[in-house]
């Protein structure tokens, strides 16, 4: 068992899930709310350094009762060690989580695509929007379980909608607001650029002390 | 003019540089690079309200362009010639390959990770088997170890390769790719002996390999291993001190060390930028660590110093061929394992017991206990990483690529903002990307 386990309780407490080792990595579950807390402080820590995001990712296990889980594994490049830290999301509660983006800029990629393929929102990400699909794809979240392997309409349904999609869809709304075509966007694309929801990246509150 | 300039033409063995002006980045007296200042211009003042070229222009750079090297789409502000903002677009390739991983057995997945980096895939086989053999705690023979550090070497090789020649038309020398796939075409020779295919090799079979190497396999790598540096000498002599590429490439798409670690880069990216973080070394694998190699790392974080450790990478891992070449041991290439290797064809045809493990293999797979790993390979973009999940059965609840080129293409738009549009094209080179990976 990874020693960050034991220094993660004595400081977050209760926050701190249970933990466990699979093929020689550990595991540490984390109580959602404070997720960007924890990392933040496995990053700056002095013996605990975890600089190096590797991965985020999510996994739905096909137990429909089970929970949504959203993966970091992180990586001391001075130590040389390897923490992964689980959050577990219910299934009938608000699949949200706090981005890590502040922390790490590698974040941003890797948090669009959970939220492209699991529907996973991060609060206080600067761009979230699919990056995989495309940015009007209405078919759903297709790493869901839920989510039939072959897609929800037939090969000639999708044709006809591509045929019919607005080419212009295929902007990003930041571009859109560029080009001259912002007024020919859908108004509630309108209002979510007016309401300057993209492209700002929120500083990061400082772990507070007392855990 | 022309017949005294043939005349006072250098003669062989002499060194050949051109003589150039002070200001032009190049070679200095002693034939030594000279650097230009390491920096990013600031961008050019906005032009003055309702003159000309007072507006930003939007421009579409792919989905279909060369350069983009597949199928990326950059969607680029421009004001003049000076890149504002770059938005990447990425999916068009967009295949699903981890959801069809859930519905694959362990084995079956090996062709997927063929088609997601397919300029290395030997090494993306490797991988995949290491992750699942290490999910499911199998010890690989030492014949097969030894066996799969050369494919993840030839796959290095190759990689890096088609990102030097590409990389030098993108910047506009045609001579080096000819060069380039030339050697890159043995090696895939190689590869087609031993595993039948040139392109989809799906060498790796949980607990081993697909086959062993044929006869004539080591002798035609020794011989690549012995005439391959030659090659490589003399893409060094047409393109390091070359002025022109010297000028095109250094101080451009410059990342520090700590912005190369905040973007999660890896892979020659990140060593460029002077972290020496190399997964052969930090986590070895597959014996790395009895291999005598070093790992180049640049200091100046640009796209010359990334040129300059693909470059270096090139010869180490020749060295590393030679010395599995000299050590590779005799012996079976499989676990002697009934669970998770098919039976001989003719011990399934004969014998009931074989035949009965050969059905339960292929009709139901084979079980990977319950549990998860995360197994990262160095491969020639960077470290890609396998994440499994399982449940219990033959066929994972998750599947995650960890796809090295889709992280580094995400620093693409902080490293070249600033820069005009034509250094936005070696930048969007120097980070290798390969979009079957990128988009998965």
């Amino acid at each position: 068992m990874n020693p960050s386990v034991s220094a993660l309780r004595r400081e977050f407490g209760e926050t701190i899930g249970r933990a466990t080792v699979s093929c020689g990595d550990t595991i540490v579950y984390v109580d959602g709310g404070r997720v960007r807390d924890v990392l933040a402080w496995l990053k700056t820590t002095p013996d605990q350094v975890y600089n190096f995001l590797v991965d985020i990712t999510a996994v739905e296990y096909r137990d429909p009762e089970r929970a949504l889980e959203v993966v970091y594994i992180l990586f001391s490049l001075d130590r040389r060690e390897q923490l992964i830290v689980k959050v577990e999301l219910a299934k009938d509660g608000p699949l949200e989580l706090s981005s890590a983006v502040p922390i790490w800029r590698g974040a941003d990629w890797l948090e669009r695509e959970v939220y492209d393929m699991f529907g996973i929102t991060f609060l206080g990400h600067p761009d979230l929007r699919r990056i995989l699909m495309w940015e009007t794809y209405a078919e759903g979240y297709p790493l869901r379980k839920d989510f039939p392997l072959r897609g929800r309409f037939s090969r000639s349904e999708q044709v006809r909608q591509a045929l019919n999609a607005n080419p212009e869809a295929h902007y990003s709304m930041e571009e859109l607001s560029i080009a001259a075509a912002y007024h020919d966007l859908p108004r509630e694309m309108r209002e979510r650029i007016d309401r300057g929801e993209r492209d700002v990246v929120p500083e990061l509150q400082e772990p507070t002390a007392d855990g | 003019m022309w017949s005294r300039s043939y005349r006072n033409r250098p003669q062989m063995g002499e060194r050949r540089t051109l003589e150039l002006d002070v200001a032009t980045p190049g070679v200095d007296a002693t034939g030594r690079a000279v650097r230009v200042p390491v920096g990013v211009a600031p961008p050019a003042e906005p032009s003055e309200v309702g003159g000309i070229g007072s507006e930003h222009m939007l421009l579409n750079l792919g989905p279909q362009h060369p350069a983009t090297h597949g199928v990326l789409r950059l969607v680029v502000e421009l004001d003049g010639e000076v890149v504002v903002r770059v938005i990447p677009h990425v999916g068009y390739l967009h295949s699903g390959f981890e959801k069809l991983g859930e519905y694959r057995h362990y084995n079956q997945i090996v062709p997927l990770t063929d088609r997601t980096d397919y300029l290395s895939p030997m090494s993306n086989n490797v991988g995949l088997a290491l992750a699942v053999e290490k999910l499911m705690g199998i010890t690989i023979t030492e014949r097969c170890t030894v066996l799969r550090v050369i494919a993840c070497e030839m796959s290095r090789i190759i990689s890096h390769l088609v990102w030097m020649g590409t990389t030098a038309i993108d910047v506009g020398a045609f001579t080096p790719f000819l060069w380039t796939f030339q050697e890159r075409e043995r090696i895939y020779n190689l590869q087609e002996a031993w595993t039948g295919a040139r392109l989809t090799t799906s060498l790796t079979r949980v607990g081993g390999l697909m086959a062993d190497v044929p006869d004539g396999f080591v002798e035609g790598l020794r011989d690549f291993c012995r005439t391959f540096p030659k090659t490589l000498d003399e893409v060094d002599r047409l393109l390091t001190k070359n002025a022109i590429w010297c000028g095109r490439l250094q101080g451009i798409g410059v990342l520090t060390g700590e912005e190369a670690i905040d973007f999660s880069l890896s892979g020659p990216m990140l060593r460029a930028s002077g972290v020496p973080y190399d997964v052969r070394k930090d986590r070895p694998y597959l014996d790395y660590e009895t291999y005598e190699f070093e790992v180049p790392v640049g200091e100046h974080g640009d796209v010359y110093d990334r040129y300059l450790c693909r470059f270096e990478e090139m010869r180490q891992s020749t060295r590393i061929l030679e010395q599995a070449l000299d050590r590779l041991p005799d012996g079976p290439i499989n676990v002697d394992d009934p669970r998770v290797i098919l039976p001989p064809k003719r011990a399934a045809m004969n014998d009931m017991e074989a035949m009965i493990f050969h059905f339960k293999q292929v009709m139901q797979g084979v079980e990977a206990p319950v549990g998860e790993v995360y197994f990262p390979i160095e491969n020639g973009k960077g470290e890609l990483g396998y994440y499994f999940v399982s449940d219990g059965t033959a066929k994972p609840v998750r599947w995650r690529i960890r796809p090295p080129s889709f992280i580094n293409l995400a620093a693409l738009p902080k490293m070249s903002e600033g820069h005009l549009l034509s250094d936005l094209i070696a930048i969007n080179a120097s980070v290798d990307i390969v979009m079957g990976e990128v988009d998965r």
